[in-house]
């Protein structure tokens, strides 16, 4: 058991200072744990997300020392006694109040992806999909929708282009889709006009915050800007990989 | 004061969706299909409700892994885990069409794990006969909740989220509409609906070690009882045995049952695999008696029968519970689970990813080299509100429950991967039992503003004490009064946990809460305390009358199961008085066609005829 000094970001829309706390922590905790325990024994009103308590909800990101992170996943023995720690919302999405923030919009930027659409079933209802060409697909669909990678992404934080590009999370549930060995959609146009792919410069910081290790930029993003790039500058290139994708899944059935 | 309630926020739907896990999600997806207006509330962000934490999978008799599955044999297993306490509709309607409801999550774009071949691939779980659970590595209830959410906000759903129904409102019998508060805001809203359907999961918070989140009050049970529904087998709480128990900070956190399905073996201190101690007579045909026997069948000689890990929950939860008290538990009073020298590495971060982060992270274990330390935690209410296994109805018209919140279906034991299966089932049903219900109805309904006001004053009581009962602090009080309504039971213990709830009942009339009523946990705790009493206090006098040990109930006073008991279920109900009455109802004589099957041997079901 040790003592940790803890500053806590507290207010709401309208205003907010960082408040000290001091409290014991025990052994194995984890941040949320402590906000918790602050949260029952002197601040009952402070304002936090969380559900799962092991990493597989995504409610419980914010920023731990300026690094967004889920408090859940973050144990206090990388922490020295010594260390102040900071703790603060996202800092790219509204305030609501103290570590809550509002991630409305997020919710929005998923209705504009075309959904999916299945190719037909075989006669007897069933689908077939090789282990191997689900994989990938796979890998984006760990998501957990923390939005911590929407929280770093220079694009949304710095030059709140919220208007013109969905972010991260959003292009990886596009690839998902695209991906998708059964999927029949064709979502490029999309893909550069309403979900912004050209504002993305591939710095890789999404990457870095992901808390389920997805491989966001360089599996996910990077395919859709090709795929886009190839669309709209050779078009002929496109077809015939669209064509023979088809006739690999023809021949597969 | 009193307020005008024109002046609530008012949302008009046919049909009002309370919950947005796989239940609530696949109940609104069908309202919206049968083109009701469907409105959907939350606690919390769409898409965090407690599926998203499920790991090993969705039950379903897919027969993709062995073509010797049917939904006969399924709906066996289910009966046999349940100790034949199940209701037999619900148990039939559920095997029949598992298998059909989970195909359909698949054309609409989830990914399971494939076979060889390239179908659903199904991994064995305790008390399933068969490999049956359609999985997604340990992540199979994220897969669901987000397919389903994914579809969902296509289909013309209104969803709010944050939003904590508090009441149903009647027009004289009939449902009439919900009152709820946004968490934004504090701000109270109201909704209109010719029909309600519950779907707000279980009551793990009740207890101190759970796997369950703050989300598990038991707000749908209490709401649903206040209207004047039956709860019924409340007696039966299920313990999962493999709870993390260090360090503390996660105590309680799941360790899925599909470490076990993937090979996993259980260990006490002396390093002996204890399991093959404890195979109660009902299952020994079925269970390897040695572990070359339970090797076969992990290396898939389908000759060999399932290791003795595999047993249903209860008897496994109640095994390690037993050597602890032996002195033979682990080092942190539970017992060690090993599949590192099971499996390979990667085979283990392959099948296993989130397990191993969870343990890596948590508890700097690596799970592919160590062992785990596990111990019993309160995961799952087989118990809850009562309904018409045709329908989905309760017994207050335009009532409806589907998922968790529901009892009946598993009787006195759930078996681990049938309750995704049962949110896809039951959710879809009750959407089509919503549908038929409002169809019928041949006038108008109106809310009662006396009733809203009442709710109103209750809601916002502990805000304007100047002082009082700190929340937190009662609900570690009710916490720690459960702890005599444990895995096994006294009916001393028993009756001294009902005394105990008695008492805490004045100090809840005096519940105080700091701040305002904005996104305050304080408050919102403190509206939570009731549900919880009323599901602690339903679980206490249920387990109370039942003087028998049968599935996840146990009675120490009452050892084994009793015949006359066998054919038993407990109800509770809100009485004229307030007070909760409960009543022992005889089942129905099973139909005979179900009664067959249950009973049969296995031989008889596996040929694959199809009834
Ligand atoms: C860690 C873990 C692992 C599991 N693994 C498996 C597994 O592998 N296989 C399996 O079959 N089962 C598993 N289970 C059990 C299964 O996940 C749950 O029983 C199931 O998900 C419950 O679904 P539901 O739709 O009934 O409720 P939930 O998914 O819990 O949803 C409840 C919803 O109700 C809402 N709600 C509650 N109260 C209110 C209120 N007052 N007002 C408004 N909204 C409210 C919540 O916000 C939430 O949206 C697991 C459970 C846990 C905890
Ligand atoms: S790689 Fe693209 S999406 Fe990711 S943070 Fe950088 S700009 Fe944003
Ligand atoms: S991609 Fe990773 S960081 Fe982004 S929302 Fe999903 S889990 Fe979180
Ligand atoms: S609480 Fe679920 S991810 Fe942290």
């Amino acid at each position: 058991m040790s003592k940790h000094t803890f500053r806590i970001w507290r207010g709401d829309s309208s205003s907010g200072e960082f408040v000290t706390y001091r409290t014991e922590v025990d052994e194995g905790m984890v941040v949320l744990d402590v906000l918790h325990r602050i949260q029952s024994e002197q601040a009952g009103d402070m304002a936090l997300r969380w559900n799962c308590k092991a990493g597989k909800c995504g409610s419980c990101g914010m920023e731990v020392n300026g690094k967004p992170r889920l408090a859940c996943m973050t144990r206090m023995n990388t922490y020295s006694d010594q260390e102040v720690i900071t703790v603060q919302p996202m800092r790219t999405f509204p305030v609501i109040k103290d570590l809550v923030c509002d991630v409305s919009w997020n919710y929005e930027q998923n209705k504009k992806i075309n959904p999916f659409r299945p190719s037909s079933a075989q006669s007897d209802g069933r689908y077939i999909m090789s282990q191997e060409d689900v994989d990938r697909v796979q890998e984006f669909r760990k998501c957990i929708e923390c939005y911590l990678c929407q929280d770093v992404c220079h694009v949304l934080r710095d030059h709140k282009r919220q208007d013109v590009f969905v972010g991260p999370r959003f292009m990886i549930r596009a690839a998902g889709l695209e991906m998708h060995p059964l999927d029949t959609e064709d979502r490029i146009g999309m893909i550069r006009d309403e979900l912004g792919s050209g504002y993305c410069n591939i710095t890789r910081c999404c990457t870095d915050v992901c808390p389920e290790n997805i491989t966001i930029t360089d599996n996910g993003i990077i395919p859709l800007k090709e795929r886009v790039a190839d669309r709209y500058y050779d078009p002929v290139i496109w077809l015939t990989t669209k064509i023979s994708s088809a006739i690999k899944t023809t021949l597969k059935n | 004061m009193s307020i005008d309630i024109n002046e609530i926020e008012t949302f008009d739907h046919d049909v009002v969706v309370i919950g947005a896990g796989g239940a609530g999600l696949r109940a609104a997806i069908e309202c919206s299909a049968q083109s009701l207006n469907t409105g959907m509330i939350c606690k919390s962000l769409l898409g965090k409700a407690h599926t998203v934490m499920a790991e090993g999978g969705a039950a379903a008799s897919l027969g993709h892994t062995d073509d010797r599955d049917n939904w006969k044999v399924h709906f066996r297993d289910t009966m046999r885990g349940g100790k034949f306490l199940n209701q037999w509709r619900m148990a039939e309607l559920h095997a029949r069409h598992a298998a059909d409801r989970v195909r359909e999550l698949e054309e609409w774009g989830a990914v399971f794990d494939r076979t060889a071949d390239g179908y659903i691939n199904q991994r064995p779980f305790g008390g399933h006969r068969y490999p049956r659970l359609a999985h997604t590595g340990d992540r199979t209830g994220l897969e669901m909740i987000r397919t389903l959410q994914d579809h969902g906000i296509h289909q013309g759903i209104h969803i709010h989220q944050e939003c904590t129904a508090l009441k149903l409102l009647k027009d004289d019998a009939r449902i009439s509409g919900v009152f709820g508060y946004w968490r934004e805001t504090g701000r109270f809203v109201l909704f209109r609906t010719k029909a309600v359907i519950m779907s707000t999961g279980g009551a793990g918070k009740c207890w101190r070690v759970t796997s369950n989140s703050w989300e598990y009050t038991g707000d749908g049970m209490e709401m649903a009882y206040m209207a004047g529904a039956e709860l019924i087998d409340m007696e039966f709480a299920q313990f999962h045995p493999t709870g993390m128990i260090w360090p503390l900070s996660v105590r309680g956190i799941l360790v899925t049952e599909g470490v076990r399905g993937e090979g996993g073996v259980l260990q006490n201190s002396d390093g002996d695999r204890f399991m093959f101690n404890y195979t109660p007579e009902r299952f020994k045909e079925e269970t390897a008696d040695s572990p070359e026997e339970a090797q076969k069948w992990l290396d898939g000689d389908t000759s060999a029968r399932r290791p003795p890990e595999l047993l249903t929950r209860d008897v496994v939860a109640k095994a390690i519970l037993n050597e602890v008290e032996e002195g033979r538990g682990s080092e942190h009073g539970g017992a060690y689970l090993d599949i590192a020298s099971r499996r390979d590495p990667d085979y283990i971060k392959r099948k296993l990813p989130s397990m191993y982060h969870q343990f890596k992270e948590l508890a700097e274990v690596d799970i592919t080299k160590e062992r785990m330390e596990v111990g019993p935690t309160l995961h799952y209410m087989m118990g809850g509100i009562a309904v018409d296994g045709e329908t989905q109805m309760t017994s207050v018209p335009g009532l409806f429950a589907c998922g968790e919140c529901t009892g009946g279906m598993h009787g006195a034991n759930r078996l681990g991967g049938n309750s995704l299966s049962d949110l896809l089932v039951f959710g879809w049903l009750s959407g089509l039992g919503a549908k038929e219900y409002i169809s019928q109805l041949t006038r108008p309904l109106s809310i009662d503003s006396d009733d809203v006001e009442l709710a109103r004053h209750a809601a916002v009581a502990p805000l304007n004490r100047e002082g009082g009962e700190n929340p937190y602090v009662l609900h570690e009080e009710l916490q720690s009064i459960m702890n005599d309504v444990n895995i096994v039971r006294t009916g001393a213990g028993l009756q001294r946990a009902i005394d105990a709830i008695e008492e805490l009942k004045p100090k809840l009339d005096n519940i105080y809460a700091v701040g305002s009523s904005q996104y305050n946990p304080g408050w919102n705790q403190a509206l939570s305390m009731r549900p919880m009493m009323i599901v602690a206090e339903a679980v206490a006098r249920s387990a109370l009358i039942r003087e028998e040990s049968r599935g996840a109930h146990t009675r120490l006073d009452f050892e084994g199961e009793r015949e006359e008991w066998g054919n038993i279920n407990i109800v509770v109900r809100n009485a004229e008085d307030g007070s909760m009455e409960v009543e022992q109802f005889t089942r129905d004589v099973p139909p005979e066609h179900l009664a067959e099957i249950a009973y049969s041997n296995l031989d008889d079901l596996e040929g694959g005829i199809h009834v």
